[in-house]
């Protein structure tokens, strides 16, 4: 069994979805008022990790935040932290890969809240971030359980971006490449515990998600 | 605290609207017109919830539109009523009611949280969710809240449209007393002539988004209401004495006086009788044997012919004024020229008393 894994992975997930949360709020606003070339685009570009190969976006981060790409060069250049085979590189990289997970639920939740709520909010005095903070958000709160479960979860479960931009060092050997490397040398028995966690935890969180969104709908209150 | 003078445009797709609207402090203004004239836009104008609006806006010494150069909403203090009460489902009534207060910033007080709820009669309230309130409860607490943001300019959208007729009858008494009870210019958007007759000081008349015509609502209202069933006009007078016996108050208004059905109300309260214009009809000589109970003397002030047939304007003693519908024909055949002295028989009269009370 590798504790160690289990525990960089459950870490990894974690800092990932509140990452995420606090970065996608924003992002989610902003994409449900209003329409026009930009936000379709930046809409898009949110989306694609649910399309790509893991591999392909693993390939191009990579590229992008090696020491000679031009985002690693550049912290390298500022003395900033190194972005592949490293922590860091897996937030990033993980940010990224989950991100459509938190962003398209709150901004369908932000959509279907509507603008009034925050006019009314404006017409009292709040102020742009107040009316975020003390209206949207909390409107869109069962939206919030959701967002930040799955993205939690899809984070433990990923594993081709992960082995791309963190290799297989001690530092980055999340669980799903732990599992991999146990079935590479034949651990039949270490690579099943940890599977079963893995399938038992998901199993789970998507039960208590099912659970949460049946509840909302019934209360029909909101 | 000062009056609201307001010129603006906004083009939205292919809609321009374009408007001069001023109020004074205290005031009722009623912005009328058919659906798609462009009321709520220019509302939203004001507010400054429309980003493209230009013109200029200026409420007392503060500028809040200037050219393109806008005051954001938040800062502009205004109360909006909307036409759906909009309150905040995640907050009970009292939060509800406080969260303008809270954002005040060292402004001072005007209406006190107490005072505004214990006038709307919100205490039994307090700490309800607001799906669990009826619409006119939702709507009081709607009004409430507004107030408690010590707004500089009330703007309210059709605030009766969403509820039944008896809510709306319960509803109107606050409304007609908020001009006295906040000192700001309110800006009020309807297209229900009853309402209009009974809120409106001046009109603004809208039509495809520009201003057909504005000015003193009893001027304007027979116009705008040349065509519509619940054209009247409110009379202000007092209770002079109830005949308990045949269940009817007499109401001095000036020195007339109507009968009307018994009213909850003390000899020498205030109350209003509404009169539609299609339930006054004109004689030339007093009547004598009818089943009408209510006849006064008046002067034809104005005579608006129309396609339909005219509405006239009538004068009682005491300068207040009376629609009556009638048809072209009479019009024609008792020679009803402006100055003329005649009767007016009207045939139902409504009455409400000034307070304002939820459960009657």
């Amino acid at each position: 069994m590798d504790w160690d894994a289990l525990l960089l992975s459950c870490r990894l997930a974690a800092t990932t979805t509140a990452i995420l949360l606090v970065l996608g709020t924003p992002l989610a606003w902003w994409l449900a008022r209003g329409r026009g070339w930009l936000r379709a685009s930046v809409d898009a570009l949110v989306a694609v990790p649910l399309v790509l190969p893991p591999t392909v976006l693993g390939f191009y981060l990579l590229m992008l935040l090696g020491p000679e790409g031009p985002v690693g060069g550049a912290l390298r250049a500022l003395g900033g932290p190194k972005l592949v085979f490293s922590f860091p590189g897996l937030v990033v990289a993980s940010v990224l890969f989950s991100a459509p997970f938190v962003v398209q639920p709150l901004r369908n939740a932000f959509r279907a809240i509507g603008a009034r709520p925050a006019e009314v909010a404006a017409t009292l005095g709040a102020g742009p971030l107040d009316r975020l903070l003390t209206v949207a958000v909390p409107l869109a709160l069962p939206s919030y359980v959701t967002a930040a479960v799955v993205a939690f979860a899809h984070t433990l479960g990923e594993f081709g971006v992960v082995l791309m931009v963190g290799g297989d060092l001690a530092e980055t050997r999340v669980v799903s490449i732990a599992v991999f490397e146990a079935v590479e040398s034949l651990d039949y028995a270490r690579a099943h515990a940890m599977s079963a966690i893995l399938l038992a935890f998901s199993f789970t969180v998507l039960l208590v998600v099912a659970l949460v969104e049946r509840r909302t709908s019934d209360g029909g209150a909101r | 605290m000062s009056g609201l003078v307001a010129d603006v445009e906004v083009r939205r797709g292919a809609f321009d609207l374009r408007a001069r609207v001023e109020a004074r402090a205290g005031e009722v203004v009623s912005v009328v017109g058919p659906s798609g004239a462009g009321k709520t836009t220019l509302l939203r104008c004001i507010a400054g919830l429309e980003p493209g609006a230009r013109g200029r806006i200026t409420v007392g010494d503060e500028v809040w539109l200037d050219g393109s150069k806008s005051l954001p909403v938040h800062r502009r203090r205004v109360g909006f009523v909307f036409q759906e009460a909009s309150l905040f489902p995640h907050l009970d009534v009292e939060g509800n009611l406080r969260y303008g207060t809270k954002r005040l910033r060292g402004t001072p007080l005007r209406s006190s949280f107490e005072h505004v709820a214990e006038w709307l009669e919100l205490g039994p309230l307090l700490g309800r969710r607001p799906a669990t309130l009826s619409g006119g409860e939702r709507q009081r607490v709607a009004l409430g809240r507004a107030l408690l943001a010590q707004p500089r300019l009330l703007l309210v959208d059709e605030p009766l449209s969403a509820l039944d007729a008896a809510a709306r009858e319960r509803l109107l008494p606050w409304l007609e007393a908020l001009p006295r009870t906040i000192d700001v210019p309110v800006v009020h958007v309807s297209h229900s002539m009853r309402e209009v007759a009974r809120l409106a000081d001046e009109l603004v008349w809208l039509e495809g988004g520009a201003v057909r015509a504005s000015g003193p609502a009893r001027e304007l209202l027979p116009l705008v209401g040349a065509a519509d069933e619940e054209l009247s006009a409110v009379l202000r007078g007092s209770v002079h004495e109830h005949d308990d016996l045949d269940a009817i108050t007499t109401v001095a208004v000036g020195d007339e006086r109507f009968h009307v059905r018994r009213l909850d109300a003390e000899p020498g309260d205030e109350v209003r009788v509404q009169v539609l214009a299609r339930d006054v009809s004109i004689a030339l000589e007093p009547d004598r044997g009818s089943s009408i109970l209510n006849e006064v003397a008046v002067v034809v002030r104005r005579v608006h012919a129309n396609e339909a047939g005219a509405v006239l304007e009538l004068e009682l003693a005491g300068g207040q004024s009376l629609y009556a519908r009638i048809t072209r024909r009479s019009l024609r055949a008792l020679d009803l020229s402006e100055g003329r002295s005649v009767r007016a028989r009207v045939k139902s009269v409504g009455a409400t008393g000034s307070h304002p009370r939820a459960e009657r």
